[in-house]
């Protein structure tokens, strides 16, 4: 399909226009649903356009990394669950799964996003592990800015489950009034490239088509906290210090939907 | 809701469940066809906190290809939890129980498709319970169902499912959570409705031939109150009054 769609939308990117009558720098329709689920510490539903995506946020009790045995630990996860979208195969995680768990992962540990340092039960013993499940409904297009949303929104939404501390047991059921720390807002924006035509928020078509894309997530400060560049083709620099500005105008945007 | 029950003394006080209902009555359920735009035919369930997504694919390519069958549709139904859909976080991937649960629910609905008439093709049923609190495979059952026919797969008639139990000695219908935990026995059931033929039948406890009489029958009058919802689902996606309703739509 993408060797006849990608001179077509190509075409219309170079009038600066798209399939759907978005302008290039336009997002689709975002929504975002808090605590959609009760199972969950914390939960989002994040629609864009016809992209949908839950992420559900747990907790644990567990023995911290020796590196850092004061601190809780974050594990972010994404199944990229058959249900989605016709290609995808039940299985062990894909490589697709795997960075796109990994990228947002990064956004949130390296801009300090979560407090870890508040969730030591017991130094080198006891620390909360917050696990963040990312599992698209319905994959039309840029999963990593939806996973993305919804895992900031799950995690600045997520209360803390009971634990009892004398019998050492996690009262999964029974979730307290305390907030997890989060103290950052880091945004994933994501960008694609086609024969030298820089757009956001792909559709699955456009993104079957495009040469390249940049993710970045970006923080209330203006600095940037993960950057990943996906695809075969290429960006030179100044594409990415516009993609940049771009990033940090898109994530004001998106970051007043968590307000 | 079911999550302050814990490990209650009674389960059933004056006649009244924990959640308020009466003994032979369903939890609020809402079905919806047509949630998910890349698959063929889905549907979403709620049964009180129980939330679960179903996608039909196909009939398509049969991969590996050596499930191809010459003569009728490969059935693929695959049933999944989401990691946090249970109270403690559930490891991604299959268990032994989903693994079971995903063959009784082919095998509950297959005699309800007229498979014959898709040879050397596959029909993937994908569910994905993103809220587990009881019932998730009589529900899944009802999802996966509605779903088919969105799909516009031919069927002999939808298949209806749900599970009722003895809790403190007494019959209850579609148990909660506590009751499926605490209660005496349990046993799902799915049945084709229009020809009251069964497809689903599992139990657990220990009951006499009277007590399984009882539970048939309790379980075949709610199937037929889901019936009814199931089908209320596949006629507002294809109505065109919900356009007209909605406005702009979604």
């Amino acid at each position: 399909m993408a060797e006849t769609l990608k001179p077509f939308i190509s075409a219309l990117l170079q009038k600066g226009k798209r399939e759907d009558g978005r302008e290039p720098y336009d997002y689709r329709k975002i929504s975002l649903e808090i605590n959609p689920l009760s199972r969950a510490s914390g939960s989002a539903r994040v629609k864009i356009g016809e992209t949908e995506v839950l992420v559900g946020v747990k907790m644990d009790v567990d023995v911290p990394f020796p590196d850092s045995p004061e601190e809780g630990i974050l594990i972010v996860n994404a199944e990229l669950i058959p249900l989605s979208n016709p290609d995808f195969q039940p299985g062990p995680p894909t490589p697709g799964a795997i960075e796109l768990a990994r990228v947002v992962d990064r956004g949130i540990r390296e801009s300090g996003a979560v407090n870890f340092s508040k969730l030591c039960i017991k130094p080198k013993e006891k620390v909360w592990i917050v696990f963040v499940d990312i599992y698209p409904i319905n994959d039309a297009g840029n999963l990593f800015d939806a996973a993305g949303l919804g895992a900031i929104a799950a995690l600045k939404n997520a209360v803390l489950p009971k634990y009892n501390e004398k019998e050492d047991k996690v009262l999964y059921k029974e979730l307290t009034k305390e907030k997890l720390p989060v103290v950052h807002l880091p945004i994933m924006t994501t960008f694609g490239k086609i024969n030298g035509s820089i757009f956001v928020d792909a559709t699955k078509r456009e993104e079957s088509a495009y040469d390249a894309r940049l993710s970045i997530s970006t923080l209330e400060s203006g600095a940037s906290s993960a950057m990943q560049k996906g695809g075969t083709g290429t960006f030179t620099e100044k594409e990415i210090l516009d993609i940049f500005d771009y990033s940090i105008e898109k994530g004001k945007e998106l970051r007043n939907l968590l307000k | 809701m079911g999550s302050k029950f814990g490990a209650p003394e009674k389960l059933i006080v004056n006649g009244k469940r924990l959640d308020g209902r009466k003994l032979n009555e369903l939890r609020p359920i809402t079905i919806k066809a047509g949630v998910i735009p890349n698959a063929d035919g889905s549907a979403y369930i709620e049964q009180g906190e129980t939330k679960i997504y179903c996608a039909v694919y196909g009939p398509r390519e049969v991969l590996p290809r050596h499930l191809m069958n010459p003569d009728k549709a490969y059935l693929n139904c695959i049933y999944n939890m989401a990691s946090f859909s249970t109270p403690e976080r559930a490891r991604p991937g299959p268990s032994r129980r989903s693994v079971e649960i995903s063959k009784i629910i082919t095998d509950a609905l297959a005699p309800a498709i007229f498979l014959e008439k898709y040879p050397k093709t596959k029909i993937d049923v994908y569910i994905e319970i993103t809220n587990a609190n009881a019932g998730t495979r009589c529900a899944a059952i009802c999802a996966a169902a509605v779903a088919l026919a969105d799909a516009g797969i031919e069927m002999k008639d939808l298949v209806a499912s749900v599970a009722s139990g003895k809790v403190d000695g007494q019959f209850a219908l579609d148990l909660n959570e506590a009751e499926d935990n605490y209660g005496d026995s349990d046993m799902p059931l799915a049945m084709m409705p229009r020809t009251n033929e069964i497809t689903l039948l599992q139990m657990d406890g220990e009951l006499t031939k009277d007590e399984i009489k009882k539970f048939i029958e309790m379980n075949m009058k709610a199937c037929a109150e889901i019936y009814e919802l199931q089908k209320k689902a596949l006629k507002e996606k294809y109505s065109t009054e919900k356009h007209i309703e909605t406005g702009e739509g979604e």
